[in-house]
């Protein structure tokens, strides 16, 4: 029983749901700023964020016109919890080595599920906008999906003995340094880096939501609380994704003495990464998105697994 | 209500309508982003759709094709939701009020909240109402 209390407490409040929200939503505002200096502008104020998320708590729902109203209300909450059941699962196997079997597989399906609730719900808003989005969407995860899971493969071939487990990935880098030290894995953060900035649909990948044209795409027909949920998932994966790079690739989190500090390097040094590529790239039309993940970059994802499978 | 009324003084999410503008104005609305005025400063930032506004920014004479079109768009907008007028044609019609297709300015069709005059206005005229419209709220 005391289990299971301390597994809830894990998912609502410590790395879990809370937590979670919010380091993404201060990493927002990071994007925001980085984005504003190399803009040569000075940016929102820290709290920026925050004060958008109250202000969204504040307003009303408007539920359009042909609208499916449970569809279009569940399908975010959904993606919510998927993404704060992932940083659950990743710093639960940092802080006390806890995983099971199939650990990798369940992340890799927990992180689709977010923009599956958008394609749900934008499907369900009943507007045309949306719809080519949610479609747009839908046809941007066929595209990164291959290179991405071929990218994650490449470190669980590279750990001996193979494991799915998290923890023994976390291990076997704890013992014989990091992934990252190897040409293969090098090669497959590169490419999982490029799949990053689809899954959170940043440019040069916004397709699916497309500003100028789309008007917010698959956001579109979302006011006041439910566009805060929209709004949090996507800040959520902007820190879940870094912190499942960390521990694939880069020796996991380190939360203790000096190692608190190494790691939030780590984190800064990708999440820049990102912000840089958001910010000196143009949109690209979702038919150049599909061949460039399906050409050069799962190519370059395939050369990382064969290295992988010759040792390097 | 204390938090979200803060939020709602710290981060206007503008929404920009061209009632019937000649883009001049649009145009300064633009130079607001720019950086040498730099509104995110103060969290404020154009938005695509009208369901995540808290300011609409109506712009243009309102001719009378557009009058329909834009109180739907007001009837849209999640409420609380601020309308500024802007421009001289937004404010009284300038010179267009003798027009054989002028509907009247903004407040004659939806609750107008400030007004910014001007043709067009300069951004720090744009800013100074934006200023004004905060305190109010």
């Amino acid at each position: 029983m005391a289990s299971t209390l301390s597994m809830i407490l894990y998912f609502i409040i410590f790395p879990g749901l809370v937590f979670t929200a919010v380091a993404g939503l201060m990493t927002t505002w990071v994007d925001r700023k980085v984005s504003a200096l190399v803009q040569w502008r000075v940016g929102p104020p820290w709290y920026q964020p925050f004060a958008d998320i109250l202000k969204l708590m504040g307003k009303e729902i408007v539920i359009p016109e042909g609208a499916k109203r449970t569809g279009f209300l569940v399908a975010p909450l959904a993606g919510l919890a998927a993404v704060a059941l992932v940083s659950t699962m990743l710093w639960l196997a940092s802080m006390r080595g806890t995983g099971f079997v199939g650990d990798l597989i369940g992340v890799i399906y927990l992180l689709t599920i977010p923009s599956l609730g958008m394609i749900i719900g934008a499907s369900a808003s009943g507007n045309p906008l949306a719809s080519i989005g949610a479609s747009r969407e839908m046809k941007l995860i066929l595209a990164y999906e291959l290179p991405f899971v071929i990218a994650i493969f490449t470190a669980v071939t590279k750990v001996s003995p193979m494991t799915l487990k998290l923890d023994g990935i976390l291990e076997y880098q704890a013992v014989n340094g990091v992934l990252l030290g190897n040409l293969s894995c090098i090669i497959a953060f590169v490419v999982a880096i490029l799949c990053a900035q689809a899954k959170l649909t940043y440019p040069p990948f916004d397709i699916p939501e497309a500003e100028t044209e789309l008007m917010d795409g698959t956001h579109m027909e979302y006011s006041g609380p439910a566009l805060a949920v929209v709004k949090v998932t996507q800040a959520m994966m902007l820190f879940t994704l870094p912190v499942f790079f960390i521990t694939i690739f880069w020796g996991g989190l380190q939360l203790t003495g000096w190692g608190i500090l190494y790691t939030i390097v780590k984190y800064v040094i990708i999440v820049t990464i990102i912000v840089l590529i958001k910010n000196t790239n143009p949109r690209v039309r979702i038919d150049q998105a599909v061949r460039f993940f399906w050409g050069p970059v799962t190519v370059l994802a395939v050369i990382g697994m064969i290295l992988a499978v010759l040792g390097l | 209500m204390g938090a979200t009324g803060w939020g709602f003084k710290k981060s206007l999410w503008v929404f920009h309508l061209n009632a019937g503008a000649c883009n001049n104005c649009d145009i300064e609305v633009l130079d607001c982003l720019t950086p040498r005025f730099d509104v995110e400063r103060f969290g404020i930032k154009l938005v695509g759709s009208v369901k995540h506004a808290d300011v609409l920014l109506v712009s243009g004479s309102v001719p009378r094709k557009v009058v329909p079109d834009m109180i739907e768009t007001w009837e849209q907008a999640p409420k609380p939701c601020a309308v500024v007028a802007l421009g001289s044609c937004g404010c009284t019609g300038g010179i267009f009020r003798d027009g054989y297709n002028f509907a009247g300015p903004v407040d004659k069709h939806i609750p107008v909240d400030a007004y910014i005059p001007g043709c067009p206005p300069r951004p720090e005229a744009i800013i100074g109402g934006i200023v004004k419209l905060i305190g109010t709220l």
